[in-house]
């Protein structure tokens, strides 16, 4: 009653508690607009929206094993186990990260003998994963590479390479790459298009299990390529994000970047662990620049560290610790390899799975591009309303660019997955 | 002929980079090199930016053994973690800065993401204000600041600028000095605040004066963007050190906070720390996030794991999270104990300077006072080793040395 309303009253204003200055009606980002939502991420929410119980996610970036289970590496709980019982301190690494780690990443890629680590002509850092690598080379070139501010990035290719060179300030173009009508690589297209590549602009060639398509050239091909970019005088920056995991081998997957060293090429290289590893989260990956020679590779890492700095400092530790003691443990990296074979293969099995289950359906479609292609994508071939059909009749989930991820497979559920595919393209 | 061929393919000889020039060498990283090198066994080094306890020993805290042997334990798999970062982390990392029961929390007006430890975060912040930020693009740094910032802001697009903050007359605030300077600043500008243990000179305002700043930045309707990288580090009591902070949001401000767990959870090669926006209301917190993934998804696609699951495991297990209190505690009481022990020592030694700057700044650095040529003779004729604007890490002082130290600083000041 009012008395008690004026008391109470009365109290409030005596009282310290006063509403705040209506200051949040101040804005500072009232323009800033919702960004467009993320495809692959809608795809994953739509997955587990579904309650279909044989929905599939084949949208998946990361390794499944056969039970489609995340696989943390045998190699790296041990490696971890070691560097625990090690009580090590947190101090901050070096700009440059972890000596042990970038030695053994360079290593990794060029080969343990390569004349370019002998002579010291390359600088290696530790970078953000594979991410990080590639950004921290945009932002290098972007500074550095002044004569050509254009990035040509094969057709197509990893959606993110877009945005890191685009914000690192370089401009964007494409060259041919993948033959839909073949599901394979459109070599002579590919070859046309980096004939007319301006001088010192740069290329990016994916090292091996070119993502999105997992079509890789051949050998030969990429002899013609690397002729053909020396005569065009382009640079060459490598991505390497899947080393052992393409093929099962190491140095076979790494071929390419050291065929195009050996030629004279003097290249930029971005290597990811995510994968091979199983490092994820971890988030480790290399940068290297291989140099004229010691002295210019001194100049170069002097300025990646002084780009650096002001982005993170100094990289993570843990993760690069985990790597550095696989690469450096002989029984450790046999392990690895191991691992890393026994993935890869899981993947090739899962290909030729699929290929057999769809011509037991009846299929009688060309297949063939499932197993030629490598690496964790297959470029299906599917168009958006057939991938629309999978997904809807099926409760099959992937990119509408007919793109699958090979390690959302498993044997339990590549029968099914042949049913669907048969149904929406027979 | 086809080996001469092959020959000149070979010697394809080809530099990118000649005109790449070699880098300035970096200040502090000279300092720790020449300490490195010198023989002379009572050498101190007092360039080092990380704690140090009493044995001169990097220190991992015991909460965080704790914490990382749970983590073990779980057997938790490596899957890459959102864009913004592990949610246990950003919740708990953005109560820890803004209190519990903050409205803004509550209310959900805040996004908050986890970041590379606190240069990821400014960085992050910095793209994000040159990218929106579009009203003006002048960041105001109080002088002295913390040299990254300069290069952080600069290469994320902003412009630098600086109001007074250091007086070197009585080594204190100047305080009259950084509000004139910043009547000044023109409206919207951005202005940087060190929330507490201003880096480098560990002078810090006093409530009262937090309050007029306050006043007269909203006058300017400056957007705020503090740097808390010693919260609890500071003064040893986590809600003190972040009493600015949560008083400039009180008072209406919707700033930009960085935080780090370097210093404070010992957690300086892991790479933690969060950046957050305050904004009007939850659903222009939902556009400042996803304008953030679409920049930090370029950068590093996701933050790293490890640090984030230690820092997160502390913060929400009540045993663990005690357990770290007491030891950023004690962290920050050894720095001050040291303070004291220093200037004791001096008056020992028979200086009759006024030190009582050294007491009254805070955190790990210390603006000592002393001139170049000063800090020349201490490092040539003592081996002491100090940035040559005179600033020292008190964690680099031990109950061991500290008698030591002040002999030297008392003779290249006498």
């Amino acid at each position: 009653n009012h008395k008690t309303l004026e008391t109470s009253w009365l109290a409030f204003l005596a009282s310290d508690v006063h509403p705040p200055h209506d200051w949040s009606s101040i804005s500072w980002w009232s323009e800033v607009q919702m960004g467009p939502p993320d495809p692959i991420l809608g795809v994953s929410e739509a997955y587990k929206r579904d309650t279909n119980p044989k929905k599939i996610n084949l949208g998946v970036g990361a390794y499944r094993d056969d039970q489609g289970k995340p696989y943390v590496l045998s190699c790296v709980r041990k490696a971890e186990a070691q560097i625990a019982a090690k009580k090590l301190d947190k101090e901050y690494l070096a700009i440059g990260g972890l000596g042990d780690f970038t030695k053994a990443c360079a290593k990794l890629a060029l080969g343990d003998d390569n004349e370019v680590i002998k002579s010291g002509r390359n600088i290696t850092v530790q970078t953000i994963s594979g991410t990080g690598s590639l950004r921290i080379g945009a932002n290098f070139l972007s500074r550095f590479h002044t004569e050509a501010r254009d990035v040509y990035l094969p057709k197509p290719s990893w959606g993110n390479h877009t945005p890191i060179f685009r914000d690192a300030g370089m401009q964007l173009k494409a060259y041919t790459y993948y033959d839909p009508k073949t599901c394979g690589f459109d070599f002579q297209g590919a070859l046309n298009d980096i004939s007319k590549i301006p001088e010192k602009s740069v290329i990016m060639l994916h090292a091996c299990a070119h993502n999105p398509t997992g079509v890789d050239p051949r050998p030969e091909q990429w002899k013609e390529i690397a002729d053909l970019v020396k005569k065009r005088n382009l640079l060459v920056f490598f991505d390497m994000a899947y080393q052992g995991f393409a093929s099962g081998d190491i140095d076979r997957d790494a071929w390419a970047v050291r065929y195009f060293i050996e030629q004279g090429h003097n290249i930029v290289l971005s290597q990811s662990f995510a994968k091979n590893m199983g490092l994820y989260g971890e988030r480790v990956g290399g940068f290297t620049v291989v140099c004229k020679d010691a002295e210019e590779a001194k100049r170069v890492e002097s300025q990646l560290k002084i780009l650096i700095r002001p982005i993170y400092s100094n990289p993570p530790m843990n993760g690069a610790r985990i790597a550095a003691t696989i690469l450096n443990t002989p029984d450790l990296y046999k392990e690895w390899l191991g691992e890393v074979h026994g993935m890869a293969n899981r993947i090739i099995t899962m290909r030729e799975l699929l290929v057999a289950n769809l011509k037991k359906e009846g299929s009688t479609r060309n297949w063939k591009h499932v197993i030629d292609q490598i690496g964790m994508f297959c470029f299906t071939g599917l168009k958006p309303e057939q991938v629309e059909r999978l997904t809807k009749e099926f409760s099959v989930y992937m990119t509408k660019d007919g793109r699958i991820s090979m390690a959302g497979v498993t044997s339990g559920n590549v029968g099914y997955l042949a049913q669907g595919i048969h149904a929406v393209t027979k």
